[in-house]
């Protein structure tokens, strides 16, 4: 079993969000980088769970992005990928990143490409898709769980409206969210361990953006919150009703 | 030309999402002149003429018999045989999870620019706001091709009626066998689905407990609103899963969130911040909920909520 598991960089949930260069550049200054809570915690994660149970499984990750991307790339390797790759590209839409991610998994033929439902800094939701379709692959959108069992799989996907399970064949792609895997840190002997493992460094194919980000902005400051006193809630009923307009 | 609109429907009825992303699409249609095709595939017993009333000039069928609507490959194969018929420059969805299982394919098939989680309307040269950074800022996004993809979310844009009489004609399509199988379909059950709804009232740990739900149910039957849960309750089984508001579990945009015991973490944070009106009781001054809300109750949830209830009765008669 060969399994690929895409990883991005965020900003870590905490965070401050701004932007500089006339809004067009997120603010990176004291900001601490993590994995995709998304891609580590459900997609790699689970990668590894497989790998426990079939020693023989390699877990290959990739990341499309610059050097400041390493340190993420080692983590993962320190929790349990055994190969590196990184698509030395900055761009930031998501046709030129699945096409990276494409180029490189397509003869490799993977039985499994594993990523987060979306990242929490684009919040796009477009790669796994985009990569299924590159790759003229199945896609299992916004999976809570899978069996494997030889070549078949058997994965909870959430619906609009509640859930399924489906049946189908490797190799397929697939996206992760909670429910998959528990979140693991990674210990002393992964991190030693994680330093000699490969890091892969490949250059981008030229690819043409679909989209182009052009700028950011903030949503506007909350006027502060008004209190009301805990015995006259019928002052908030009319808050609602009158000023804020939503009952 | 056209602006192609995927209506998604539950229980015979239009989704409401669907026809925002209707209303939606009919104003870019209006715009540049083309007509508004609003797409359903249809098990038969819906009313689709009744998209006419938002807008559809033309209402396209398409039998749920000849579709794995699981199946994201087959999905796109139909939509770009419909994209084709009916030249088709606009492709709108509401961001549902139906939209994410497609339109990243299609964007792919199509060579079409896709901008997910649409907060409102294109400029001229197609730059679109979107949501980003788990709902703390927005970004201005240019597609810059041809065919272009537009998933809308809910909440964000208001339907808008426009009456037209739609031409209703049924696709005849053959999909491709699909190698997905489809075991199970577990839809649960509510009247409000909580991605979509406007109204919403949400308990946190500081309720305790399971049993005291039927004030946050009762809460929320009278503003006609669904409920919701913070993280702690859902892993603690307090409420099923699907109710998790929050960086890990559903982002939801309503009108309206009413915070009840929840202390309002950064992770909970993002998945209600681009709610319009945020409403917090907790009985801790220092809650971070706060700083995020526009109208605040320091108090006991025990003592405020039933206090709310009667208030409510009172002034809706």
């Amino acid at each position: 079993m060969k399994i690929l598991v895409c990883i991005s960089r965020t900003p870590d949930t905490t965070a401050k969000i701004a932007f500089t260069d006339n809004n067009t550049k997120f603010a990176t200054e004291g900001v601490q980088w993590i994995i995709n809570p998304y891609d580590e915690w459900y997609a790699l994660v689970k990668a590894i769970e497989l790998k426990e149970k079939d020693p023989s499984t390699i877990i290959h990750l990739i990341n499309v992005g610059c050097i400041d991307n390493e340190p993420i790339i080692r983590k993962a390797l320190a929790l349990g990928g055994d190969e590196g790759i990184r698509v030395n590209s900055n761009s930031e839409d998501a046709y030129v990143i699945s096409s990276q991610i494409a180029a490189v998994a397509a003869p490799e033929n993977y039985d499994l490409i594993l990523l987060g439902k979306e990242t929490i800094d684009h919040n796009g939701s477009s790669i796994g898709g985009m990569v299924s379709e590159m790759l003229d692959l199945n896609l299992i959108s916004l999976s809570t769980g899978f069996q494997l069992n030889d070549t078949t799989i058997e994965a909870t996907r959430e619906i609009e409206g509640g859930e399924e399970i489906v049946i189908l064949e490797t190799p397929c792609v697939i996206t992760c969210q909670k429910g998959m895997a528990e979140a693991r840190i990674p210990n002393m002997r992964g991190i030693m361990a994680a330093r000699t493992k490969p890091l892969k460094i490949i250059e981008p194919i030229p690819v043409s953006p679909l989209t182009e980000t052009m700028a950011f902005e903030l949503p506007p400051a909350k006027a502060g919150v008004k209190l009301i006193p805990a015995d006259q809630p019928e002052i908030l009923i009319q808050l609602l009703k009158e000023e804020a307009k939503t009952i | 030309m056209s602006v192609l609109i995927y209506i998604e429907h539950h229980d015979g009825k239009f989704k409401k999402s669907s026809l925002e992303a209707l209303s939606y699409g009919h104003v870019i249609a209006k715009e540049n002149n083309m007509a508004t095709v609003a797409f359903v595939i249809s098990d038969g017993r819906l009313p689709v003429a009744d998209l006419g009333k938002y807008g559809a000039t033309k209402v396209l069928t398409y039998s749920h018999i000849g579709i794995n609507e699981s199946d994201s490959k087959s999905l796109a194969s139909l939509l770009c045989e419909v994209v084709k018929k009916e030249n088709v420059t606009w492709i709108i969805f509401s961001n549902t999870l139906t939209a994410k299982l497609i339109a990243p394919r299609l964007s792919v098939r199509l060579k079409a620019g896709l901008v997910t989680g649409a907060t409102g309307l294109p400029t001229k040269d197609g730059v679109v706001m979107r949501s980003v950074f788990s709902g703390k800022a927005f970004s201005a996004v240019k597609l810059n091709t041809e065919i272009k993809i537009i998933s809308v979310n809910p909440n964000a844009y208001l339907i808008n009626e426009s009456p037209e009489k739609p031409e209703v004609a049924e696709l005849v399509y053959s999909t491709s066998a699909s190698t997905i199988k489809i075991k199970e379909r577990r839809l649960s059950p509510g009247d409000i689905p909580l991605a979509e709804a406007e109204r919403v009232v949400s308990g946190g740990r500081g309720l305790k407990g399971p049993e005291n739900w039927g004030m946050i149910e009762e809460l929320a039957k009278l503003l006609g609103a669904a409920t919701a849960c913070s993280r702690p309750v859902a892993d603690a089984n307090w409420r099923p899963h699907h109710e998790h508001v929050g960086q890990t579990g559903l982002a939801i945009s309503p009108n309206l969130y009413i915070a009840i015991g929840i202390s309002g973490a950064i992770q909970h944070l993002a998945g209600v911040n681009r709610s319009k009106t945020i409403v917090v009781i907790n009985k801790d001054p220092e809650a971070p909920f706060f700083k995020s809300a526009d109208y605040g109750i320091v108090g006991d949830a025990f003592e405020v909520v039933p206090k709310l209830i009667e208030a409510i009765k009172t002034t809706h008669g």
